[in-house]
């Protein structure tokens, strides 16, 4: 599929402090929104923040071409998401979209598992979304410290039975994501996992034991977003590739994880 | 009476003064959703060595105040794989195809001319003298009037296009340099490139960038660059090309009035995929406004 890359001026619809930590941007636009699959990212242009010169990176978190709105869930973790988290419903937010590769939500799998630790499950809201349009019902094992971190979880009820993890137990099961027993008792086409490279390189060794076919969303550093300026490189099998046009979606056996 | 935005440089015909800074616009084609590249006055892609280099360890990128700093280290597939795959996909596209050499000796940077050099509609190469990322290489023959020569010499035995030399501005003195490349045969310059800069992550307590240094390039580099573009242009009898931070059609106006015949823009881009033509289209409603005929008048302008 090939996606035509956009400036857009955005307009900010709703804002959700869901988290001391994140924030849920609710966006839309005076056109129908361009052709967009889940693991894409939009590059968001910050103004008002004389402390922050590139744009950032944020995955996309669902797309609802009905309503034509797209959704961020965005981390609070520098200047330019402070700058996000302050923003209004009726600003404008210049984003260059859609960007990247994307999680093939197959019509032919009938058991995919989305695998998701803290901010890491956006873009699987709208792949669970992707999979039903498709007919196949995903399940989602997310996992945070605590259940205060737990994000979205009405949301992606919607689309898939949601199994949780915490690790100081206060819901769901106590531990890592890899630890659920769900790995144990059921069995999985294929899995699709985004959150932290400890937590996707755990589960991308449980798949690899268990020959699942694998793939993560990896998050490097990025300048252009574009592909052309070689800053995002991640090593692999076929040497450094970038992370935002080769990626950010990757096959696990691509990756030098071992 | 719209004004003409023609410009000549050293045999190269430029419909308007705006090209694209190398390692910043790829080979042109991840760019052709926001600009039409047969637009541009040129496009200068990326650096390109004799052999494949895979380039410096991640990270390769740290954000600065109204910049950023690089140590790609000059990742490409080398020139073979230029000449055989990419050059194919852009020869038919109308603009100013400019490849830019890297090398860690004299005689690949030569070899690598040579190659290039047998392809019929790349009309220039950009000779990267002055990469401050790569340890064997690059820099080392930049900061000194000797080392310049003896790439500029090697090259132009090979090379028999027109021939542009992008100076590195971590030199003591910069038109001493540009005068040594202009006495080897050198047909242009460009300039800058980065500036040599460092990072650093209080928590980690540690420098950023895997290789420590890496190169500054963004606004915040323009003062520099303005006033080495004015020694320059002032130093050599050659055309002189302008960039360091160009963002907008004034910057790129303040290049010019220095004594650059035209203009890489390179960061940002980054920024806003469309800069590019909207500083050609700035620079025409600016000469318009100005009742200026032709981007010429305003060559070396200021006094």
């Amino acid at each position: 599929m090939e996606f035509k890359k956009k400036i857009l001026d955005l307009t900010v619809s709703q804002v959700d402090r869901v988290h001391e930590r994140y924030v849920l941007i609710k966006l839309t636009h005076n056109e129908q929104l361009p052709e967009i699959a889940p693991g894409q990212f939009v590059e968001i242009r910050v103004d008002g923040s004389p402390q922050t010169f590139l744009r950032r990176p944020i995955s996309i978190h669902f797309v609802d071409y009905e309503r034509n709105e797209l959704w961020l869930l965005v981390a609070i973790v520098g200047k330019g998401t402070q700058q996000m988290a302050k923003l209004k419903a009726g600003d404008t937010l210049n984003c260059v979209l859609p960007l990247g590769n994307f999680f093939h939500c197959s019509f032919f799998e009938d058991k995919p598992l989305l695998v998701g630790g803290g901010v890491g499950v956006a873009p699987l809201l709208f792949a669970g979304k992707e999979f039903c349009v498709g007919k196949t019902k995903p399940t989602f094992l997310l996992g945070a410290r605590s259940s205060k971190d737990l994000l979205q979880l009405d949301e992606f009820r919607k689309y898939g039975r949601v199994f949780v993890t915490t690790e100081d137990g206060s819901a769901g099961e106590k531990g890592f994501v890899t630890q659920h027993t769900v790995l144990q008792q059921e069995e999985f086409d294929h899995i699709f996992v985004c959150g932290p490279t400890p937590m996707m390189k755990a589960v991308a060794r449980y798949a690899r034991e268990h020959n699942i076919p694998c793939h993560v969303s990896l998050e490097n550093m990025m300048a252009c977003g574009l592909g052309a300026c070689l800053c995002c490189v991640e090593k692999t099998k076929w040497g450094n590739l970038r992370v935002c046009e080769d990626g950010p979606v990757f096959d696990i056996k691509e990756l030098l994880w071992e | 009476m719209k004004p003409n935005l023609n410009i000549d440089i050293a045999g190269l015909h430029l419909q308007n003064p705006v090209t694209t800074a190398s390692g910043t616009f790829g080979y042109g084609l991840e760019f052709q959703d926001f600009v039409k590249l047969d637009e541009l006055g040129g496009i200068i892609v990326k650096g390109t060595t004799l052999k494949p280099r895979e380039g410096n360890d991640y990270p390769r990128m740290a954000e600065t105040a109204m910049g950023m700093l690089n140590c790609v280290g000059l990742q490409n597939k080398g020139v073979d794989y230029f000449c055989e795959h990419i050059y194919p996909q852009i020869k038919d596209i109308k603009t100013n195809w400019i490849v830019n050499v890297s090398g860690s000796s004299p005689e690949d940077y030569a070899e690598c001319a040579a190659r290039i050099d047998q392809l019929e509609h790349i009309p220039a190469i950009e000779l990267n003298i002055s990469c401050p990322n790569v340890k064997d290489g690059g820099m080392a023959f930049g900061v000194s009037c000797a080392g310049a020569e003896s790439v500029v010499k090697a090259v132009r035995k090979r090379y028999h296009k027109t021939l542009i030399v992008k100076l590195s501005p971590n030199v003591t003195d910069i038109a001493e340099i540009a005068r040594a490349v202009e006495a080897s045969g050198a047909d242009a310059v460009s300039l800058i490139n980065t500036l040599m800069g460092m990072a650093v992550d209080i928590e980690k307590r540690k420098r950023v960038l895997s290789i420590g240094t890496g190169g500054l390039s963004g606004p915040c580099v323009k003062p520099v660059a303005l006033r080495m573009v004015y020694q320059v242009a002032h130093a050599v009898k050659i055309p002189v090309i302008g960039l360091g931070g160009i963002m907008t059609a004034e910057d790129a106006i303040e290049f010019m009035m220095c004594g650059a015949s035209a203009i890489e823009i390179g960061t940002a881009n980054f920024i806003d995929p469309a800069v590019t033509i909207k500083v050609r289209d700035g620079i025409a409603r600016w000469l318009e406004d100005h009742g200026c005929q032709s981007v010429q008048e305003i060559i070396g302008a200021i006094e």
